[in-house]
Parts: structure tokens; C-alpha cells; sequence
């Protein structure tokens, strides 16, 4: 400090009022970080949280409980010309029969009978079509049990409750007990769940049909909101004329995406069901409310992406004699589109689980099949998840935890998709 | 307000922002008649007339903000693309009026190329970069022609020994002198008449600087070239005639000799001799 000028005893004092403050400066700094790593591992928390009770509630509906019946195909059951007429349920009955020959009581056939699932004589008559020369035979085939059964296997129910408050009664746990040590009920990964539509019975209720109609729905979505959204930002970047009815669009734009989704579900109802006349909890009508709904979303993303595109590339391209329109395709476009990715996806991931919309155009309806096209009936899976959530049956827990499981994973796949296209996208530059 | 050209040799007053010297020239590629630039209210460039000849290149010079990049932009009509700005007067590349309502920018700015201040290649291949031009303008039918085109060009600007083994790599990826001569192979690509520089050297070091002035003095034999530049010592290097702008008024045009040994204004004399900008 002493070789330097003249000034050398001012500047000594200034380094001694920075060295005081130093200290106070980097506990500050450290104080932030600390702080920023709190607020880090806290979310952490609360999502392994979020994520251990939905999978700890939802991954026992993967699995499903079956029962093995040895059923006699006896010739006189079947008139080869109604196979469809034939009374599958007493099949399994007898079965059942011969299993418990000691039940006589007619009250107490019944208990037996609620052991197996009201789907089963279905499965049992999907079997005979597919394949009558059964008929004459005895097979054993693995039915699904009622949903009580499945959920005492999987401990969800309380065998020490008092009999009263039990769904399944002594003499039915005595007849499961029977069962289990013949190896005749066993948890099998549950098909029945992937594979079908909803139901009533707990056990024959699937998610296909909600994933079906998400699907369908964010196809429409997709198809309607990227072309049109992205089309709306360039033309609204490079192409519009600065005039006050172009600042009048953008405003109503930000505006829109800042409106709450149930009101674009009371728009869809009056404009595309009321004044259009399209059917009631189509897919289509579905993917044109959350059209309306995504729209903003995108071409704000979109607008955004273009115009981080540097103007000196614009004006190279412009420089040699490129178009306007060769300019936005060849040099814009490219360097704007993992934006217009990413704002796309993000808004069809918003899109995948939004249901209060949905609920105003009617894709709240108990559907059983599902659904083959954008005009047949559907749901969605968030509005499947918000149905079961709603049904009494103790089954119904495991199975809307189950959907919540499957919704996050589309949402993850779907990010994946995001990060994978911006990356490829980039890639090429 | 119609400005006179000022002839006769007697002193001129400081206040005086008639041009003088010799702003014409005999065989002109390009005139330019009264050319007032406005962005919104604000008149940017004041009824500047001036030649530009065939193979010479012309230095614009003068302080910051006085007007030159504005003016270069007016000679390919760059500036239709600033919203607000509006140019007014007449200029001519041959006998084709360019602000004529007829007239398509696209083949315009085929004829007049532009090199800008930073170096601005696509993201795209060295190979690319070159190619663009040709190729929307239709240069070339086949692939042949197309690298041909790509390899002359390259060539021309200085570049080809440096990149012939790497067309394929991103221009992008190159030194900033490279850049700008990728740049400038990519404007002679599509065979101008007229090359725009508008301080193509202000981003690059001293050597990569000479590289582009010894290519700029190439050249000339063959384009006819305007270049911006705040370094007077470049426009003494490379060009042939010099002219000095002031706030918006083209003060001095004159052989490039001549401006910077004897110059007639006094605003001139200010500026090269250091006393301002
Ligand atoms: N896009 C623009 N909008 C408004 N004013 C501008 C714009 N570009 C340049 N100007 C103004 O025009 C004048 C000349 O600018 P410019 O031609 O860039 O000067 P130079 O290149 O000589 O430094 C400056 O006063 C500048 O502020
Ligand atoms: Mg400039």
C-alpha cells in the first residue's frame, strides 16, 4: 500500500470501508443461498410427498385378485344357435357349487356367489364365442373376483372389525380362506384396468376409455391450436402493420390467456354444442373448447421465440434478396421453433389436465365403452380421476390413484417429448 | 430548401452545410438527388446528392449518429424495413429509379449486396451460407453449377483455402474475420453490381482488418463498393474517393487524396485532423 502516488493514505482508507462491508456482503450472500436451497428441498419434499401417497394409494389397483373356477361346459347349456343367450352366470354358480357343496341356504348361496365379479360370466361368454369347442369340456379359468375379495387380499380391509361393519361376512372370509389355501385366489396384474372402460364394479373398471378420449381430444387440440397459433404469432410479428387494431388484438390475447378454463367450457357449450349442433361429449367439441383455451398460450410463446431470433440474421438473409416470406421460413422459423415446441407443449400438458371446461360440454357422462372416434362419447382421464374420486366403493380409491399414476406419467412422457424435440431442434444450427 | 452544390474556391464559413468539393462523376453507377431520410418526425440525412462511380470505392466518414449507416441503408433500400422511416429524393442504380413504385426489392438487393457490422452469417454450413443467395435467386440448375458458384465466391473473398475441408461446419463456428468474409462471399455469391459495407471491420482485430482491406482493394476491379467507417486511416487505405458526412448533411465529397491532405470545409478539417468526433 505505501509504493504508490501521493493519494496512497485516501485509497488505504477506502479499501478499509470495503473490507468492513465485505463481511456483511458475503453473509448476505450466503444467507440467500441458503435460503434459495430451503425453498429447493422444501418443494422436494412436498412433491416426494405428493408422489409417495398417490403411488403407496394407487399402485395395488395394478394388481388384481382372481379366482380359479373349474367350469363344466355341459352340452345341454348351449343352443349353438344363441351362444349369446346361454346362462353363463349359472355356470360359474354350479362351479361354485361344487366347490362348497355344504352350502345349502339360499341367503348364503348368494353371499357365495357375490365372491366372484358381476363381469365374470362375460369374460366366460367372450371365451365360448372365440372358441366353441369347449363346449363338452371342463376348463379352469381365472375370473375376477369382487371387489370386497380383492380389496381384503390387499389388506384393505379390517378382519377384526365387528361382523356388522364388515363388507364380508365370518362365513364369507371362511369361503375365501377355503380358496386361498386351494391356491384358487391369487393377485394377478390387473388387464382388466388398461383394457376397458369404466364400469360400477370397481373391478371392472378401466382407464382406457378416459385415455381414449384424452388422446382423441388432444389430437384435436394439437392439430387446431399449433398451426393456427403459431401461424396468428408470425403473422402478428412479421407481417402485421403497427396499427391500433393490431394492439387491440394483442392486448385481448394476453387477456385470453389469463381467463379461468371454465368460462372457454360455457363458450364451448353455447357456440359448438348450442349454436353448431355438434354431439354432446365429443371429443372434437372437447378439443375445440381447449383450443380456444390453448391458443393464447402458444401464440404468446411463439411471439416470444421469434423475436429472441436475432434482427441480424433477418437482415443478412433480407441483404442477399430473400423474400419476406423466405426470410420468416428459411432463417426465422427455424431458429423460433424448440420455443414454439416448448410453448406447445407446455399448453397441451396444461390441456391433457384440464377438466372444468370439459365438465360444461357434457365429458363428464358415465361412458362405459370406449370411445372409437372424435365423435363418440368420451371422457378424459382428469375427469375420470375426479368420478371415481366421487364413488363410494373402497376400490374406488386405489383405482383413482391409479389414474392420477397414469395422467402423471402421459405429463411426463409429454415433457420428455419437449425436451427431446428442442434438443434435436437445436441440434441442426 | 433545395441545396446548391458549392463550386468556387473561396473559404468556407463553419455554418455552411453545402456540400462541397465534388460529389459527381462522370460515368455513375449509382446517383443519388436530394435524398432526405426521416425516421418519424426526426429527419435523419438532409438532401444529400451524391455519385458513386463505376469500380471506385467510396468512404462515408464522420462522427457517430451523423448518418452514414442510415444513408448506406437507403442504397438497397434496407430501409423499408424500419417501420417508421421514410426517405424522400431520387436515386438511381443505372437508369432504374429504385424507390420507383415498380420496382421489386428482392432483385434489387440481388444487384446491390450488403455486409453488415458484425458479422452476421446464417446458422447454418459454410457451404449453406454461400449457397443461399444462389440458390432462392435460381443461380444455378444443378449441384455442379451450385459448387462451383460456392467455390468462386469463397475464393474471391479470401476464404476457400481456409474452409474447402470443411464446407460442411457450421459458419458460426469460425474466427470473426472469417465470419465477415464468409459474409462477403455470401453477398458476391449472387453476382451484385454494388457492395454495401457498413463497418465491416469494427468488430475484428488488426490483422484480420488488413486481410478484408487487401480483399476490399481486390475487389474493386470488379464491384462497385460504398464502405462506412469511423477509421480514417482505412478510408485512406482502401478507398478512392471519401465522402464526409455531418449531422444528417453530406459536407465534403472529394478523391480520397484530396480530403485528407487539403480538405476545403472546415467541419472536414475538424474531423480529420482529430478535432472532433
Ligand atoms: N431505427 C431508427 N429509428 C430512429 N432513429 C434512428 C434509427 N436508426 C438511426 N436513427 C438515428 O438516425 C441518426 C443516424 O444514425 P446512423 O445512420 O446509425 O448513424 P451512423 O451510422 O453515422 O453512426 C442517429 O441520430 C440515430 O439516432
Ligand atoms: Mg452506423
Amino acid at each position: 500500500m505505501q509504493d504508490v502516488e501521493p493519494s496512497a493514505p485516501s485509497s488505504v482508507r477506502t479499501i478499509d470501508i470495503i473490507n468492513r462491508r465485505l463481511n456483511k456482503r458475503y453473509r448476505a450472500e450466503k444467507r440467500f443461498k441458503r435460503l434459495g436451497l430451503a425453498a429447493i428441498l422444501s418443494s422436494l419434499l412436498f412433491l416426494g410427498l405428493l408422489f409417495t401417497s398417490i403411488v403407496s394409494q394407487g399402485y395395488s389397483a395394478f394388481v388384481q385378485t382372481y379366482i380359479l373356477l373349474d367350469i363344466h361346459f355341459s352340452r345341454d347349456a348351449f343352443d349353438v344357435s344363441n351362444l349369446a343367450g346361454a346362462d353363463y352366470n349359472g355356470l360359474i354358480r354350479k362351479s361354485l357349487q361344487s366347490l362348497f357343496p355344504e352350502v345349502r341356504d339360499r341367503q348364503e348361496k348368494r353371499m357365495l356367489n357375490g365372491l366372484v365379479s358381476s363381469g365374470a360370466p362375460f369374460q366366460i361368454q367372450k371365451m365360448v364365442m372365440s372358441d366353441t369347442s369347449m363346449i363338452g369340456s371342463t376348463r379352469s379359468v381365472w375370473v375376477p373376483a369382487d371387489d370386497d375379495v380383492d380389496m381384503l387380499m390387499k389388506g384393505r380391509i379390517d378382519r377384526s372389525a365387528p361382523e356388522a361393519e364388515r363388507r364380508l361376512k365370518d362365513v364369507q372370509l371362511g369361503w375365501i380362506d377355503g380358496l386361498r389355501g386351494d391356491l384358487r385366489l391369487k393377485k394377478k396384474f390387473n388387464r382388466i384396468f388398461f383394457t376397458s372402460g369404466d364400469s360400477r364394479e370397481p373391478e371392472l373398471a378401466g382407464i382406457l376409455g378416459a385415455t381414449m378420449g384424452s388422446m382423441y381430444t388432444l389430437i384435436v387440440t394439437l392439430l387446431l391450436s399449433f398451426p393456427v397459433g403459431v401461424a396468428s404469432a408470425i403473422y402478428l410479428e412479421e407481417f402485421a402493420p403497427r396499427n391500433k387494431w393490431v394492439d387491440l388484438i394483442e392486448v385481448n390475447i394476453n387477456n385470453l390467456a389469463a381467463v379461468p378454463s371454465i368460462v372457454f367450457g360455457l363458450l364451448g357449450l353455447a357456440v359448438f354444442l348450442n349454436f353448431f349442433g355438434l354431439p354432446r361429449s365429443a371429443p372434437l367439441v372437447g378439443g375445440l373448447v381447449l383450443t380456444l383455451m390453448t391458443l393464447p398460450t402458444i401464440i404468446i410463446a411463439s411471439r416470444v421465440s421469434i423475436q429472441s431470433v436475432p434482427p441480424s440474421i433477418r437482415e443478412a438473409a433480407l441483404g442477399v434478396g430473400a423474400s419476406k416470406m423466405q426470410t420468416v421460413f428459411h432463417h426465422v422459423m427455424p431458429l423460433a421453433i424448440p420455443g414454439m415446441l416448448t410453448g406447445t407443449i407446455i399448453g397441451m400438458a396444461r390441456a391433457l389436465g384440464e377438466s372444468a371446461p370439459l365438465l360444461m360440454i357434457g365429458m363428464v357422462a358415465f361412458i362405459v365403452d370406449p370411445p372409437g372416434g372424435i365423435l363418440e362419447p368420451a371422457t378424459v382421464l382428469p375427469v375420470q380421476i375426479y368420478l371415481w374420486a366421487d364413488s363410494p366403493e373402497r376400490a374406488f380409491v386405489e383405482r383413482t390413484s391409479a389414474a392420477i399414476i397414469v395422467l402423471l406419467a402421459f405429463l411426463m412422457v409429454m415433457n420428455a417429448a419437449a425436451v427431446f424435440l428442442r434438443s434435436r431442434f437445436e441440434r441442426r444450427w | 430548401m433545395n441545396k446548391m452544390v458549392r463550386m468556387e474556391d473561396n473559404p468556407v464559413s463553419r455554418e455552411d452545410r453545402r456540400t462541397v468539393g465534388k460529389p459527381f462523376s462522370g460515368s455513375p453507377r449509382m446517383i443519388c438527388r436530394n435524398v432526405n431520410v426521416f425516421y418519424g418526425d426526426k429527419q435523419a440525412i438532409q438532401e444529400v446528392s451524391i455519385d458513386i462511380g463505376r469500380n471506385e470505392v467510396l468512404a462515408m466518414i464522420g462522427p457517430s449518429g451523423c448518418g452514414k449507416s442510415t444513408f448506406l441503408r437507403c442504397l438497397n433500400r434496407m430501409n423499408d424495413t424500419i417501420d417508421n422511416c421514410r426517405v424522400t429524393g431520387e436515386i438511381r442504380l443505372d437508369d432504374m429509379d429504385i424507390y420507383d413504385r415498380k420496382v421489386d426489392v428482392v432483385p434489387l438487393r440481388a444487384r446491390i449486396g450488403m455486409v453488415f457490422q458484425k458479422p452476421n452469417p446464417f446458422p447454418k454450413s459454410i457451404y449453406d451460407n454461400v449457397a443461399y443467395g444462389p440458390k432462392i435467386h435460381g443461380l444455378a440448375s444443378t449441384r455442379r453449377e451450385l459448387d462451383e458458384i460456392v467455390e468462386t465466391s469463397l475464393t474471391k473473398a479470401g476464404l476457400w483455402d481456409e474452409v474447402k475441408e470443411r464446407l460442411a461446419q457450421p459458419g458460426t463456428g469460425l474466427s470473426g474475420g472469417q465470419q465477415q468474409r464468409l459474409c462477403i462471399a455470401r453477398a458476391i455469391a449472387v453476382s451484385p453490381e454494388v457492395i454495401l459495407m457498413d463497418e465491416p471491420c469494427s468488430a475484428l482485430d488488426p490483422i484480420a482488418t488488413a486481410t478484408i482491406e487487401e480483399l476490399i482493394n481486390e475487389l474493386r476491379t470488379q464491384y462497385t463498393i460504398v464502405i462506412v467507417t469511423h477509421n480514417m486511416q482505412q478510408a485512406a487505405r482502401v478507398s478512392q474517393r471519401t465522402a464526409y458526412f455531418h449531422l444528417g448533411d453530406l459536407i465534403e465529397v472529394g478523391s480520397t487524396k484530396r480530403i485528407f491532405t487539403n480538405p476545403i470545409h472546415p467541419l472536414t478539417e475538424d474531423y480529420i485532423t482529430g478535432r472532433f468526433g
